[in-house]
């Protein structure tokens, strides 16, 4: 079985059907939502969406970190990450979903 | 943010549109994901992150109470990673 990669696209369309607004629309929203959902995150909110899941910013330290090739150190600044805890039922659906 | 203030952001935005209509459009972008994941594909939205799923080999577990050895079935998880876009504005750039 191969794999399909859906996109923003998809997504559109999928509430064009749903929803029955416009194509142009149904784009806007989605892009509306994932900006929202960015602009939250960069605030350095905690975005919750229950069952779905949970997006988090960290703050990560400083670290000497290596070059795996040729075994030199490199000094890496302390950065946020964005990190997704999946819900209980994103998780159970999609081990459901993959079970063979 | 929870799922209810996205949805009052949106609706704010756009008062043409039903508040129940915008939950509707909230909600299927999300089933939309988790039921493309739940089929084994993936979803791609450049410059926020991709979700895709991992497999997860079958091991031989252990009971941290007892120690027991359980053996644990392969599954799958989902798995987001972040965008280079947001990435990079996460860290100011």
């Amino acid at each position: 079985m191969t794999e399909k990669t859906l996109t923003r696209m998809d997504l559109s369309e999928a509430v064009f059907r749903e929803v029955g607004l416009s194509r142009n629309e149904s784009a806007e929203l989605v892009e509306n939502i994932l900006t929202h959902l960015s602009d939250a995150l960069v605030a350095g909110e905690q975005v919750k969406i229950s069952s779905f899941g949970t997006f988090s910013v960290r703050d990560k330290a400083a670290r000497v970190g290596r070059n795996p090739k040729t075994g030199q150190e490199v000094p890496i600044k302390p950065r946020r990450v964005l990190t997704f805890r999946p819900s209980h039922l994103m998780k159970d659906r999609v081990a459901e979903g993959n079970k063979r | 943010m929870i799922r209810s203030e996205l949805i009052q952001k949106l609706a704010d935005e756009n008062p043409h549109l039903y508040q129940r209509d915008v939950e509707r459009i909230v909600n299927t972008v999300f089933e939309e994901i988790t039921d493309t994941m739940a089929r084994g594909d993936r979803v791609e939205l450049r410059g926020f992150g991709a979700f895709s799923v991992k497999k997860r080999d079958a091991r031989i577990g252990r009971n941290p109470r007892t120690g027991e050895s359980v053996p644990v079935e392969e599954k799958h998880v989902p798995f987001f990673k972040t965008g280079k876009l947001l990435r990079d504005r996460l860290n100011g750039k």
